[in-house]
């Protein structure tokens, strides 16, 4: 399979350590892909609502660039250019119309159909490798017993016809993501409950509310952390989380999936862009670090007792 | 010599606005071979018919046209009149100068050369006809029911009152079906078992009726009054002979733990078990798979596990070598009476349908379905009758009533309406309230769907005596939230969202006709619905029957439908069945088909073709007894007269009556060749 | 197409795809922004079968949809209440409508300048246009050293080479940012919340 990598406008910005976690982890898990050239927004969450045909013309473009380099595999780790890719493939081979009109729009014939990848699928297919660099470490697993909640947001599992990814109520692919990776995923409620998306900086409140009740309810079920996969879900939950909760609970560190995936398997926190979060994830990062130590040090210790012996 | 007589009717205006009768008849006067001509306002009326007769006698006809309306309306009116003028009947036919002429046409002109043209049509075919006479054959006076609940049951009783002899056949090993699980039942709120158990029994007693339990058809052969049936006597592992229902055997089994399907799951059984106490057969049965002895065998152990059972009764009644034996009986009608399964909203569907994963895939507590409800206020199911939650046992406060889950639901696969949920979510609502006096209903609904006599009554009771509470509006999500259920729903009426922590969940899901219906179906050549439901032959005037002649249908397998519309049918379907039995033969039309031996080769196309399976392999033998070649052979009792064999036959050996190839060709050559 | 026959299509395919709603409220129920909507989604289903356009048209409602599709994944006709919704905001849109709180067309609007002019989305243009329009320049402001420090906002714009390729799309889809001008009443975003 030839991967097209398409980062998306949020990743060169405000989501920049989503970026750096997932060029990061691809290395680690020697996963081959080359970034479209000259890619254009997908339009995101301004588009669709204005010009249907805008829509989907500015992410089949890059569709289009993608078949032309050769490619037959497509990964986007935002949720939103994720959807508005897959959402512009799906229209275009349904709507008979809109596939004659799209040519004259676009000044290039129609992308031939390609396997749209997200970031959690991507992962997924990569778990037999990610598995394998956690147990090959030296160091104890970092993640061992960190309970995370598997946070999707809307956009990667509805429209479930457009999409085709996993399950649109219950899916579980990032919880396998999570436990490949060591953690341990926690059954929760919110996990495709929306978080407010593009009304971040034009209706605050909105998300401020919609927000508040995951990150309670994340915290209700025992996680110590949320893990995400959407620039947005995590700017709604992490930027935005000192607005949600009251005085003196202590804030839940919000980690993009390849974050995660990026420590269990040995990348450093300063690699991933952890610290670029709003929420600080270094104290969660230093008891997970004084944790394996410890293990470790117990796990020696009968070991080098043996020797003396 | 030919001598047709052709009568035009012009049907009041329908046929007579548009085509020109008088000429019609006219211009078939000239025609060679017809010997009288004439039209007339209303042919099928007394006089019209009078015409006809009079003229069969008087101008010695061969042969009779009656150009009017389909012969689906009045071919048998004037085969009979034919009849008693003392002309055989199938030397008379219809042309069709209504539905085929004046009902779809306008210039008057061109619709009367059109009605000249297919009433002569006719009448050439007429001079090939030649006289039939109806077949008869026998009937064998018993009859089968398929399925022992209320539907089979009342079926059954009606046809056994009736003089002949019933054989009813249930898969489980007790009668009763679905209405022994209920607790009450709408409108009346009557104790379900009160009301049925006497029908069970009545069933069990009844010297026409023989009950064959925990067995299920196998496969079905022959036809109309002559069905081979071969039923599957599963091995109870106890001899029904011997045993006189103790319940010893049940007392000692060790393995109480198997979850009762009586109780849908919310209580236990043992493995050698009747499914309730007012079973009928009283017999027990071994359910193999969880018993402790079988699971040994299969295992391949040689010791001889447990047996406890056998120990304990004192007739000696269990029998752990029984086999399942193969019967076959011999009916001359059968009644599908196979009911209903509820939808289950799990992730695991059957081709089509889809789970409620919104709703939690059937994995949250306290998230149970009709039936299982039906089971708590039942005063003999798991907790005698008093309302609590599976999960901890507590009395609960809220529950939370949700109409339509899966029903009226096309994207889950189920665009129709399961008609008995708006009913029993009331009375749901009630029996709670009744028991829980504090307790708080609430029902999200989309309609109220009570039809039925006393029904509308019924729902307003639960609103206005009982306090139900109903919000109109579907529920969007259900979910598992510390200590309650959360209930996310919408009042449309009252324009806003409403949320509700709720103790329990009962949800109305929908009526799907039983597993295995389509393979039953298939095994008695009948045909069903993309949902499994059995089809009727005709949706407003034949309801009980099927396509099948001889093979009746009644109850939830045909359509979701409640007890008194059951039981309603099932009595229809008696009559049916007994009208089939009243006579000493049965009549059937001549116009099947017929093997030419002599020209046959034997390929057996007509055999593959034919969708009624009347078409058999025959062996000529010589006069030593060799078989000499195989031929093709018609069953005139199963044969419907589709003509495909016709149709195939490649060496033209196949003739239908009243469409023969000779027949067929000269309708052909007088369209082509009259002006 | 004229302006007003493009409308006219739109409104006729909005209103043939909403007669399938049998107005059973799921959408609703499930919807994440229904508290705040005066016309929840299937309020707005329901005027849209019957074909009262005026009052659809200028709900603010019909902005407050995130596109979340939540709506269209659980309705149980395959009505698609997310994708008529889009095709409203088109209509609306194209009819110069003024009825969109004001910081939301504000977003759409700069957002959209900023991918015509660049082919992505500069953030730190967007933020200032986004800030002017909607006139909540100290909304967030708190946040702004926060996320330079992070590295999170990028100084300059990157222009694509083929820019042009997607000014012609903008221009062939007939879109122009100016119809979403001066849109606006609506609360003021809440800022730092």
């Amino acid at each position: 399979m030839t991967l097209a990598y398409y980062p998306g406008c949020s990743l060169q910005g405000t989501s920049r350590e989503f970026g750096e976690s997932f060029l990061a982890v691809v290395e680690a898990l020697h996963i081959e892909m080359t970034e479209i050239d000259d890619w254009n927004c997908c339009g995101a969450s301004s588009a669709h609502p204005v010009s249907r045909d805008l829509g989907v013309a500015l992410p089949a473009r890059n569709l289009a660039l993608a078949a032309e380099m050769g490619a037959d595999e497509l990964v986007a780790p935002c949720a939103a250019c994720y959807s508005r890719l897959a959402a512009a493939q799906y229209h275009l081979a349904a709507d008979t119309d809109l596939a004659a009109r799209m040519p004259g729009i676009l000044g290039r014939p129609l992308p031939p159909a390609l396997r749209i990848h997200n970031v959690v699928d991507l992962l997924a297919l990569h778990a037999p490798r990610i598995e394998e660099l956690v147990a090959a470490r030296v160091d104890p697993p970092l993640l061992k017993d960190l309970r995370v909640a598997a946070y999707y947001g809307c956009l990667l599992v509805r429209p479930n016809e457009v999409t085709g990814f996993d399950d649109a109520e219950q899916p579980t692919t990032m919880e396998a993501v999570i436990g490949a990776a060591g953690a341990s995923p926690v059954a929760w409620n919110m996990a495709v409950e929306c978080c407010g998306g593009a009304f971040s900086i034009s209706r605050t409140q909105s998300v401020v509310r919609l927000g508040r009740r995951i990150v309670a309810d994340a915290r209700a079920h025992g996680a110590q952390a949320i893990a995400v996969a959407c620039p947005l879900c995590h700017t709604n939950l992490d930027l935005r989380q000192a607005a949600m909760t009251g005085r003196g609970k202590e804030p839940l560190p919000v980690l993009y999936i390849t974050e995660l995936v990026g420590l269990a398997v040995g990348l450093s926190p300063a690699e991933l862009g952890i610290k670029r979060h709003f929420v600080d994830a270094a104290p969660l990062l230093a008891e997970l670090a004084g944790k394996a130590e410890a293990t470790a040090a117990s796990a020696a210790a009968p070991a080098a007792a043996k020797e003396r012996a | 010599m030919a001598r047709v007589g052709v009568f035009v009717c012009h049907c009041g205006e329908n046929i007579a606005r548009t085509v020109d009768c008088a000429a019609v008849a006219e211009a078939l006067a000239d025609h060679p071979g017809v010997a009288h001509a004439e039209d007339y306002k209303y042919m099928c009326s007394d006089p019209g018919q009078a015409l006809i007769k009079r003229a069969i006698i008087d101008k010695r006809l061969t042969g009779v046209v009656v150009a009017a309306c389909s012969p689906h309306m009045h071919e048998k009116t004037f085969r009979r009149a034919a009849s008693q003028a003392g002309l055989n009947p199938f030397l008379c036919e219809m042309a069709n100068i209504r539905e085929h002429c004046s009902w779809i046409h306008e210039d008057r002109e061109a619709a009367t050369a059109k009605a000249t043209d297919i009433a002569r049509t006719i009448a050439e075919k007429v001079k090939h006809n030649v006289p039939l006479e109806t077949i008869h054959i026998p009937v064998t006076k018993r009859a089968m029911v398929i399925g022992g609940g209320i539907a089979g049951i009342q079926a059954a009783l009606d046809i056994a009152d009736g003089g002949h002899e019933v054989v009813l056949v249930e898969k489980d090993a007790s009668i009763g079906g679905h209405m022994a699980q209920l607790s009450e039942t709408f409108p009346t709120l009557d104790c379900s078992q009160c009301i049925l158990t006497p029908r069970m029994v009545e069933a069990y007693q009844h010297p026409n009726i023989k009950l064959m339990t925990w067995s299920e058809v196998d496969s079905v052969d022959g036809y109309i009054g002559n069905f081979k049936v071969t039923v599957r006597k599963k091995a109870r592992s106890v001899d029904a002979d011997v045993c006189n229902g103790c319940g010893d055997c049940m007392a000692a089994c060790p393995n109480r733990r198997t979850p009762s399907e009586f109780d849908a799951g919310l209580g236990t059984r043992s493995a050698i078990y009747v499914p309730f106490p007012q079973a009928v057969p009283n017999t027990p049965v071994i359910d193999r798979a969880n018993c402790g002895r079988f699971k040994a065998i299969a295992k391949g152990i040689k010791k001889e596990v447990c047996g406890k059972c056998a120990t304990a009764c004192l007739k000696g009644a269990i029998d752990f070598t029984q086999q399942d034996e193969l019967v076959t009986e011999e009916v001359g009608a059968i009644v599908v009476a196979t009911g209903y399964q509820l939808y289950s909203i799990g992730r695991e569907q059957p081709e089509g349908l889809k789970g409620y994963g919104e709703y939690g895939y059937g994995e949250v507590p306290d998230v149970i379905d009709g039936l299982q409800f039906e089971r708590l206020a039942s005063a003999s199911g798991p907790t005698a009758g008093e309302i609590r939650r599976p999960s901890d046992g507590k009395a609960p406060q809220t529950i939370v009533f949700v109409h339509c889950v899966g029903s009226r639901d096309p994207e889950k696969g189920m665009s129709y309406c399961s008609k008995i949920c708006c009913m029993y979510n009331a009375k749901h609502a009630m029996l709670y309230r009744h028991k829980v006096h504090d307790g708080r209903a609430v029902l999200f609904y989309m309609d109220v769907r009570a039809a039925g006599k006393g029904y509308d009554e019924f729902t307003r009771r639960a609103v206005e005596q009982d306090g139900a509470e109903y919000l109109r509006g579907r529920v969007s999500r259900i979910y598992r939230d510390g200590d309650v259920v959360k209930v996310v729903g919408y009042d449309t009426l009252g324009h806003e969202p409403v949320e509700i922590d709720a103790d329990m969940v009962v949800l109305a899901t929908a009526m799907r006709p039983q597993p295995g219906i389509k393979e039953l179906a298939q095994t008695l050549s009948v045909s069903y619905d993309e949902h499994g439901f059995i089809n009727e032959a005709h949706p407003k005037l034949r309801p009980v029957e099927t396509n099948t002649a001889g093979v009746f249908v009644a109850g939830a397998c045909q359509a979701p439908r409640d007890i008194p519309d059951s039981v309603a049918m099932a009595s229809a379907t008696a009559a049916k069945v007994l009208a089939l039995f009243s006579n000493a033969e049965l009549e059937r039309e001549p116009a099947v088909a017929a093997v030419n031996e002599a020209t046959c080769i034997g390929c057996l196309t007509c055999e593959r073709v034919c969708p009624y399976g009347a078409v058999e392999a025959k062996e000529i033998r010589d006069r030593a007894g060799n078989v000499v070649r195989m031929v093709a052979s018609i069953n005139p009792g199963v044969c419907q007269g589709c003509g495909t064999c016709q149709a195939v036959c490649l060496s033209k050996s196949i003739e239908l009556a009243t469409f023969t190839d000779e027949q067929i060709h000269s309708e052909i050559e007088a369209l082509a060749f009259w002006p | 197409m004229s302006r007003s026959d493009a409308v006219a299509r739109l409104l006729a395919e909005t209103r043939s795809a909403a007669a399938r709603c049998y107005q059973c409220g799921k959408c609703s129920a499930g919807c994440p922004m229904a508290t705040e909507m005066t016309l929840p989604p299937h309020d707005l289903m329901r005027l849209t079968a019957r074909g009262r356009f005026r009052e659809v048209l200028s709900a603010d409602s019909l902005w407050l949809c995130l596109t979340c599709e939540t709506c269209s994944e659980r309705c149980p006709t395959g009505t698609d209440p997310a994708a008529i919704i889009d095709g409203l905001r088109e209509a609306a849109v194209l009819e110069g409508s003024r009825d969109a709180p004001r910081a939301i067309a504000a977003f759409h609007r700069s957002f959209l300048d900023q991918v015509r002019l660049t082919g992505r989305l500069y953030e730190a243009g967007f933020f200032v246009q986004y800030k002017l329009r909607s006139r909540a320049l100290l909304a967030d402001i708190g946040n702004a050293p926060g996320l330079v420090l992070r590295g999170k906002l990028h100084p300059l714009p990157h222009r694509l080479h083929a820019v042009g390729e997607v000014r012609a799309i903008f221009e062939r889809c007939g879109v122009s940012t100016a119809d979403l001008a001066g849109a606006g009443r609506g609360p003021e975003p809440g800022g730092d919340g």
